[in-house]
């Protein structure tokens, strides 16, 4: 394979299918333009939408049929299986966040789920979903929608504005604004120090929650187009990196959940 | 690092699927977790409290079974004493008894020797009368001393 053609080949492999507003109306981008939207904030990536909405119905259909069937008996495989997720997040949350608050264990539940859901598309070889989708006409396709920025920024914006609300909301305003002017360091003078090193603490919490998940997840799916070009070689490396990713995959849910509790439980701590 | 709406549309979605866990499904699943928790504590608690009883009532089976052989041994000492009183007061009745007809069988020897005594003695004084008749019949008439033998009769 050609040096022009194995960075085609992983630009293509990188590519969302998009589509945006252009001065000739909505139109998706092609394999003859793919960067076609690039820049443009009236755009929608498709497949990020697409897989990442198909994962999440999956998820709510998965428990809410478990959840409508739940019995005090004896359960069956299914409602043993899906209780013994709803207890792994129960016992995190309650061994972590120790105020009273019922939104955050189903956060907890919906971004575990929901991430490792997205995160284990990695698994499905590179090639398979988008080479279909090829061969019926869609340029581009990428399956895993935790590699985009889009979506691991939406999440982690959306707990930010949690960690606001109820930073406010427990603290009121007069307190919250207290914990940003008067810590570290207690005294006037200081306050726009205080203010500076309390900022970036609180701006950094969303942005590194979503940088983390984003760059393990679009540094494995790298890996494994880096893999895939490398022939018969692809086999025992494609197994050998599964394995790893298997971890990575849960790990990035799991920190991603955790870290989204801690810092709600901070947000509700009152000094 | 390409933003677009697509920032937006996720987010809403995450706020939908968030609520939905919400209402939905956590509550009911949490519910029967911890019922069934209760459920089963209750279970293992029953479970507890039966043991116990049963080794309670193992205990007080055994105190009565120790009871009944207190009581079977007691009854048997019991038997055995009466048995012996029973034995002793035969044992004194038939000596009475006893006694009693030997008593009964003396009085009634006594009686007989003393008959045979004096038939003995009647026929003795008939006998000396005999005699003496014999002797005296040639000189003496036996009407004319037949008070003396009388008084010789009765001294016997």
């Amino acid at each position: 394979m050609s040096a022009e053609s194995s960075s085609g080949y992983i630009k293509h492999h990188l590519q969302n299918l998009q589509v945006c507003s252009t001065q000739e109306g909505w139109q998706f981008n092609t394999a003859e333009n793919p960067t076609l939207c690039k820049g443009n904030f009236n755009a929608i990536n498709v497949d990020s939408m697409f897989f990442s909405l198909l994962l999440g119905f999956v998820f709510l259909w998965m428990f809410r049929s478990a959840a409508k069937k739940a019995t005090i008996g004896v359960p069956g495989k299914f409602q043993a299986f899906i209780e013994l997720i709803i207890d792994f997040v129960g016992t995190n949350v309650n061994d972590t966040f120790h105020g009273k608050n019922r939104l955050i264990a189903p956060l907890g539940l919906t971004i575990f789920v929901w991430v490792y859901m997205m995160n284990l598309m990695d698994l499905i070889p590179v090639d398979w979903i988008p080479g279909l989708a090829h061969s019926i006409g869609i340029p581009f396709l990428k399956i895993v929608p935790s590699t985009d920025v889009n979506v691991t920024f939406a999440m982690s914006l959306s707990i930010f504005v949690l960690i606001l609300f109820y930073s406010i909301k427990v603290k009121g305003i007069g307190g919250f604004t207290k914990e940003l002017t008067m810590n570290p360091f207690n005294h006037w003078s200081l306050i726009w120090l205080n203010l500076i090193l309390e900022l970036s603490a609180l701006i950094a919490k969303p942005i590194s929650l979503s940088l983390r998940l984003f760059g393990n997840m679009y540094a494995g799916e790298l890996i494994y187009i880096l893999i895939a070009m490398m022939g018969l070689y692809q086999i025992p490396l494609h197994f050998g990196w599964s394995l790893l990713h298997v971890l990575v995959t849960f790990l990035q849910a799991f920190i991603f959940m955790m870290l989204t509790v801690v810092y709600l439980s901070l947000a509700h701590e009152d000094h | 690092m390409d933003f677009n709406w697509t920032i937006i549309g996720q987010s809403i979605a995450m706020l939908v699927f968030v609520w939905f866990t919400m209402k939905n499904i956590w509550p009911l699943l949490d519910a029967a977790i911890v019922e069934r928790q209760e459920k089963i504590a209750e279970g293992l608690a029953a479970a507890d409290r039966s043991q116990h009883d049963l080794e309670l009532a193992q205990k007080s089976a055994a105190e009565t079974m120790r009871e009944a052989k207190e009581k079977a041994a007691e009854l048997l000492d019991q038997a055995k004493k009466r048995h012996a009183e029973i034995v002793d007061q035969a044992k004194d009745d038939a000596r009475d008894e006893a006694s009693k007809i030997k008593a009964g069988a003396e009085a009634e020897i006594e009686q007989e020797v003393h008959r045979a005594r004096e038939e003995l003695r009647k026929q003795v004084s008939v006998l000396a009368v005999a005699g003496a008749e014999k002797i005296l019949q040639r000189s003496i008439d036996a009407s004319a001393q037949a008070d003396i033998l009388d008084s010789l009769v009765a001294e016997l």
